[in-house]
């Protein structure tokens, strides 16, 4: 099918979700705001997994760099919020180019694991330092940070059109990279790394872009996150914030542009159901990987592509 | 010490320093034993369970991310048997040590024929599948049995106060510093962990079973052309490995209580030890299970356990990406 439909269907969620902000209720504004600030990391995860073929077991280190690297700046020298903003994503950008280099030595099963530990590293040394990071407890953003052009960000209307801005450009900025020649060598790469190496894509080099591109999107939405939400902690750290993307992007359709929303919609009102029952929320979290692995690994999107849609990006 | 001419001085800053370097000293040495011992307790849990993990890793080519939580599961049904079981803590206690392993290593058995033979035991997949079996495994944990530490009785805790060799005034000298104890259960979880250690490579190299896992583990196409049924044979491999996990659980809710997050540290430590020891290979597990647990002990005595973990972890993540080949086995994973 021709481009003018997949834009079609990508702009016109876009408008829908801006639609949203003035027909949906008070609390339902508030859990769409917060899930498309959530989709943002998702679809950042969703380059380097989905379309590189990268399984990062540690992207919340990128997700809390953004976070605390935009939260400090805030806390300690009361910038202002687009200042802090910056400082956040330069720090996932930094973290992500490092890391890369380090752990795309390796491929695999290892390249799981490294990501893991340097994620782990990342997350005890926020919880080490409580000078600095307030540890556990994490610390609340100073309300001189939360205001933007004479808005301020903690009130829900605002909240929802920045949420909704970041999400719509990072949205089509995926598309755009997916479509261009270098998204195409990711893919390339994903299929098959010999072959691509072979016709000469330097294949390092390559991933490595894909890695720093999706570290900086993380690290973008955990700036977000904070700056909207106005809280940094460590659990934005910790394990359970690199698996999340994960089965984001698994439940939604990994290598898909809307994947990621839908598989953080899904699974954000599935979780938010189920702690209103037990406590045990993550026990759905559970469930859905081992679901989605035995009897969906296309995920909801990568079905429709499988069946429906074949060229849908 | 001072040297005879010396002793008229005055100055009292140099013999008073030095008389303190002495008694650093003196306090040191029985301090740093305490920490070793303790590190050499945690090095036997951590070796027993980070086997299993590499048993694992070793016949089925396969990375359990779940492995934590079936030592916490050994921990929380020690708990479980131990107050429902009468007759005194030892014999509560060895009922635990028989039926815990056993239940976990069944319930893992069946995971593995459930869920990951469906996967074709692909690398990846099955990593998934395994974080998602540590969140049903946990979180079923704390809808059941809550989100309290529980403590178990340990069959026997006699204080054994240790001596200590000084240099006194009369030549050498014992004597037992205050503070300077272990218990027997401690004494005795270390060699517990020996003799199953020691058991478990009879096993895998003096029995028929052994012999059909290794065969498996060297090639898998061959084993099943001769005729070995190689699906059982892994079902019954992570069964095992899961039940040596739940059997350090039973070893450690003495000393440490059961609480359904205690997977996580547990499994960080595991994935450390089967790294540098290179995963598959049982001998170089225990070693790296030793160093890690006597140098996490003794760090953590003297310094931060945080800190000890950051350096740890980072430690490994680099050895991964500098000699991945070397610590996987040879192969290029």
């Amino acid at each position: 099918m021709s481009a003018r439909y997949y834009w079609g269907l990508h702009l016109g969620l876009i408008a829908l979700l801006f639609a949203g902000h003035f027909v949906l209720p008070a609390y339902q504004h508030g859990n769409v705001a917060r899930i498309m600030v959530l989709a943002v990391y998702a679809m950042g995860y969703n380059i380097a997994f989905g379309y590189t073929g990268l399984l990062s077991l540690g992207h919340a280190m990128f997700f809390g760099a953004g976070m605390y690297g935009m939260g400090l700046l805030s806390y300690h020298f009361d910038a202002g919020a687009l200042p802090a903003m910056a400082a956040g994503i330069v720090a996932g950008a930094m973290l992500s180019l490092v890391v890369g280099l380090l752990a795309l030595r390796t491929a695999g099963v290892s390249f799981m694991i490294v990501t893991l530990m340097f994620s782990q590293a990342l997350a005890m040394t926020l919880v080490y330092f409580r000078d600095i990071t307030r540890g556990d407890e994490g610390f609340v953003i100073p309300s001189a940070t939360r205001r933007l052009w004479g808005m301020d960000l903690s009130d829900e209307a605002h909240r929802y059109l920045i949420a909704w801005g970041l999400f719509s450009i990072v949205l089509i900025f995926t598309l755009w990279l997916v479509r261009h020649r270098w998204g195409r060598v990711f893919v390339a790469l994903r299929e098959n790394e010999e072959r691509a190496s072979l016709l000469g894509y330097d294949a390092f080099r390559t991933k490595l872009g894909a890695l720093v591109i999706s570290g900086t999107i993380s690290a973008l939405s955990g700036a977000a996150y904070a700056l909207l939400f106005g809280y940094a902690g460590a659990t934005f750290a910790g394990v359970q914030y690199s698996i999340f993307p994960l089965l984001w992007v698994l439940l939604g359709g990994a290598g898909t542009v809307l994947g990621p929303f839908v598989g953080a919609l899904f699974m954000f009102y599935l979780i938010d159901l189920s702690s209103g029952v037990t406590d045990a929320y993550m026990l759905i979290a559970g469930v859905a990987l081992v679901l989605l692995t035995l009897f969906l690994p296309q995920g909801l999107v990568g079905e429709v592509k499988r069946r429906l849609w074949r060229d849908l990006p | 010490m001072d040297m005879p001419g010396t002793a008229p001085c005055v100055c009292p800053l140099p013999g008073g320093a030095r008389a303190q370097d002495a008694t650093d000293f003196m306090d040191f040495g029985p301090y740093l034993m305490l920490a070793m011992l303790e590190g050499a307790v945690l090095a036997s849990v951590l070796a027993l369970m980070a086997s299993g993990l590499s048993l694992v890793f070793g016949v089925m080519r396969v990375v359990n991310v779940a492995h934590g939580e079936f030592y916490m599961l050994g921990a929380v049904m020690a708990w479980a048997v131990t107050s429902f079981i009468g007759g005194g803590p030892a014999l509560a206690f060895i009922a635990a040590a028989i039926l815990a392993p056993l239940l976990v290593g069944g319930l893992a058995a069946l995971a593995d024929i459930v869920i990951l033979k469906r996967l074709n035991y692909d690398p990846e997949r099955t990593i998934v599948a395994t974080i998602g079996l540590l969140y049903i495994l946990q979180q079923a944990t704390l809808m059941s049995y809550g989100a309290d530490a529980r403590p178990v009785v340990p069959p026997f805790n006699h204080r054994i106060a240790l001596p200590w060799i000084e240099w006194g005034e009369g030549g050498l000298a014992f004597y037992f510093p205050w503070g300077l104890s272990t218990t027997s259960y401690k004494l005795f979880v270390i060699g517990a962990a020996v003799v199953l250690i020691a058991a478990l490579r009879l096993f895998m190299t003096r029995s028929r079973a052994g012999l059909i896992m290794r065969a498996t583990q060297l090639d898998g196409d061959m084993a099943t052309a001769f005729g070995i049924p190689v699906e059982r044979v892994y079902a019954a491999v992570f069964g095992v490995g899961a039940g040596l996990a739940a059997l350090a659980g039973v070893l450690i809710v003495p000393i440490q209580q059961a609480h359904y997050l205690m997977g996580g540290d547990a499994l960080l430590l595991s994935f450390i030890v089967v790294i540098i020891g290179g995963l598959g290979s049982l001998a170089g597990t225990i070693v790296a299970a030793v160093l890690i647990g006597m140098s996490d002990g003794i760090i953590s005595v003297f310094f931060s356990p945080t800190l000890a973990k950051i350096l740890a972890t980072l430690a490994v993540a680099l050895v991964l990406v500098f000699r991945p080949q070397g610590l996987f086995g040879g192969k290029g994973r």
